[in-house]
């Protein structure tokens, strides 16, 4: 789940890192009374899950309180990258003296929070990795000893020569990654951090994304998710327990499991078609999960045929078989639904749907192909 | 042979009281797995189904019963710690079927469990299964059939599929090994390729891999140096946008990086047979083990 920049920075507050004053406005009065606050020129900031916010006119410098009511009137409802702004952050402009990135991710490959730090900061890190490498160091943190201030400080004099600055960007490193594991974070990031021309080392930006698996238990963090920032249909999944995605093709997709989901989207691209979403029902079989996933996928106008694909092993096919038949009673579904199923109690499941007036296949090639050929009749 | 757990493993089931763990034991009972225990902290005495001892702790089960190897059931935020009291009783493979675990509790979990030289399975895994002796976890023993091909998955139900078309065309498995979708895992897939190298009785492997990290990457690296039996692939995700988790934890592309393209590529540079679909596999097998 990723956070908001100005979620990240009460997170980042708490820590210690040291910030530019500021806060969070819903609306131009707002954004206006802040500006007077913090005082001097201000940045005004689009709160929006997306990168490239400057570019797209959604960061704003205004040098009076007026002026600050005026960018949030404009940057308020705008549209980035298909978000809509609903909040901006009014932040005091620093005085920048040079910009450096400080980044914390959990890393795959040594199993562990890796540090990348780069005296290029301000810019996508990816590009600099790409074109010059040797402006990265990387530093995998034994999670059982956290950051050591030794490798803190070998970090930091690789930004800054200075000592009293690398002292200070020592510092934040700590609290960063202090940050990090407190809040069960994947990435944690600082871009720019900033020093200042008397001297002073600062985060400018505040970027944190949680581990999702870490929401059942944080609900201080969960309760961060903005839901405006979704796909409508991907919240109702949520709520009904789905792992879904909302693609741009035609097929609705209905499986059981993430890797037969995939392997399912995939077999429908082979054979021609393009899948209108993923979604898993997950391995427990609830009818009613399957009634909702129905709901879900016969809500996206654009999809002309649905493909279920069970392979009933926890899952019970008879259970996915009554929640098809259940879904079709308590709505209409005006597109043809292609079933193919097959496991745990598959001949009662079919013995369930022919009794409706429906057909199971058995074969998933076969299934794929069949609803393939049904959209391209629709079309 | 097999690899990882056979006919003589005695298993130990963590959360054997709740409502997955009662019923994958009761199926790994019927599958003749010899679950000689169960721990549920506070449920010590109880003996489950009438022939299994339930007990307070892990330490105290292995005490009594001699248990080798462990599956674990239990929710979420407990699955780290009954990992790590797996681990101090000296089990020497740990499977964990949990999905949802804390990718923060597992950097801790994965030393903790290599320094005690035990390995773990998991989590997020469906387990493994040698058909015919024993299955820990929840693969479904009916669609496996006793053989000779290894097979080793990050997913659950594309591994049933896959087995499936196996089985029906009379294409037996020595073990299938699921070692689940979470980007931090305990046992990779050159794991499962080294054990199956060094197994007599694996004739041929099955790796079905997915989007997300670079372990197939590894793998397939791995296999050009050190694996002289016949592979054979598959990737699922060719079809999932960037930057969007595709259900498993794991399976995500981050930048440029973990694309099922760039799989498929490395696959074909170490002469992996490369499945375009679930069905392809036995053409497949059954061209390079002519």
């Amino acid at each position: 789940m990723n956070l908001h920049e100005y979620q990240g920075r009460v997170l980042f507050r708490a820590a210690g890192i040291p910030m530019p004053d500021g806060d969070v406005a819903s609306t131009p009065s707002e954004a206006e009374s802040i500006a007077r606050r913090v005082g001097g020129t201000v940045v005004v900031k689009a709160q929006v899950h997306a990168g490239g916010r400057g570019k797209a006119g959604g960061v704003k410098l205004a040098s009076t309180p007026a002026e600050a009511a005026g960018a949030a009137e404009k940057i308020l409802g705008m549209t980035i990258k298909g978000l809509v702004v609903h909040k901006v952050l009014v932040v005091p402009a620093a005085d920048i003296a040079s910009e450096a990135y400080v980044g914390l991710i959990m890393d795959r490959a040594s199993q562990r929070p890796v540090f990348m730090v780069s005296p290029a900061g301000g810019i996508d890190i990816e590009e600099v990795a790409a074109t010059t490498p040797e402006k990265i160091r990387r530093l995998a943190i034994d999670p059982r000893y956290g950051i050591l201030p030794h490798q803190a400080l070998g970090l930091a004099f690789f930004l800054y020569p200075d000592f009293a600055k690398a002292r200070a960007a020592a510092r934040i490193m700590e609290q960063l990654y202090f940050l990090f594991v407190a809040n069960g974070c994947s990435l944690a990031e600082i871009n720019p951090l900033v020093t200042t021309p008397d001297g002073k080392v600062l985060a400018l930006d505040a970027k944190v994304s949680i581990d999702d698996n870490e929401l059942d238990r944080r609900p201080d963090l969960a309760q961060l998710r903005d839901e405006t920032a979704e796909e409508p249909s991907e919240v109702k999944a949520r709520r009904a327990n789905l792992t879904f995605i909302k693609l741009s093709g035609n097929v609705g997709c209905c499986v059981n499991g993430a890797g037969l989901a995939m392997a399912t989207m995939d077999l429908v691209k082979y054979y021609g078609g393009e899948p209108a979403n993923f979604l898993d029902i997950g391995g427990s079989s609830n009818p009613d999960k399957v009634v909702s996933a129905l709901r879900i996928i016969t809500s996206d106008p654009s999809v002309k045929a649905i493909l279920f694909n069970i392979f009933g092993g926890i899952t019970r096919t008879d259970d996915v078989a009554n929640g098809i038949v259940t879904a079709t009673r308590q709505f209409k579904v005006n597109v043809p639904i292609v079933i193919r199923l097959t496991g745990t109690n598959e001949r009662e499941a079919i013995r369930i749907l022919e009794a409706a007036g429906m057909q199971a296949l058995s074969d998933m090639d076969e299934a794929v192909q069949k609803v393939v050929a049904l959209v391209r009749e629709a079309a | 042979m097999s690899i990882f757990a056979d006919r003589r493993t005695r298993l130990l089931v963590q959360g054997i009281t709740g409502r997955d763990g009662s019923f994958h034991t009761r199926q790994m009972l019927e599958y003749g797995t010899q679950v000689v225990a169960g721990v549920t902290p506070g449920k010590g005495g109880q003996v489950f189904e009438g022939t299994v001892p339930v007990f307070n702790t892990v330490a105290e089960a292995v005490a009594q019963t001699g248990a080798d190897a462990t599956v674990i059931y239990v929710p979420p935020t407990g699955a780290a710690g009954a990992i790590f009291e797996a681990a101090d009783a000296g089990l020497g493979l740990i499977v964990c079927i949990t999905e949802g675990v804390p990718v923060m509790d597992m950097t801790r979990v994965l030393p903790y469990v290599r320094e005690r030289g035990a390995r773990l399975i998991g989590p997020n895994c469906p387990g493994l299964i040698t058909p015919g002796q024993t299955k820990i976890g929840i693969i479904p023993g009916n669609i496996c059939a006793p053989g000779r091909v290894g097979l080793v998955s990050r997913s659950g139900t594309l591994t049933y599929e896959v087995v499936n078309q196996l089985t029906s065309q009379d294409i037996g498995q020595s073990t299938c090994v699921g070692i689940g979708g979470d980007p931090l895992n305990g046992t990779s897939f050159i794991d499962c390729l080294r054990a199956f190298q060094a197994d007599p009785e694996t004739d041929a492997i099955v790796m079905l891999g997915e989007i997300g990290g670079t372990d197939e990457q590894n793998a397939a690296a791995f296999v050009k140096e050190h694996v002289t039996k016949p592979v054979v692939g598959f990737i699922a995700g060719q079809t999932a946008p960037p930057g969007r988790r595709m259900g498993h934890a794991g399976a995500i592309i981050s930048g440029a990086s973990g694309t099922a393209a760039e799989k498929i590529a490395a696959f074909e540079t170490a002469r992996i047979s490369v499945m375009k679909r679930p069905v392809d596999v036995v053409q497949l097998l059954k061209a390079r083990l002519k």
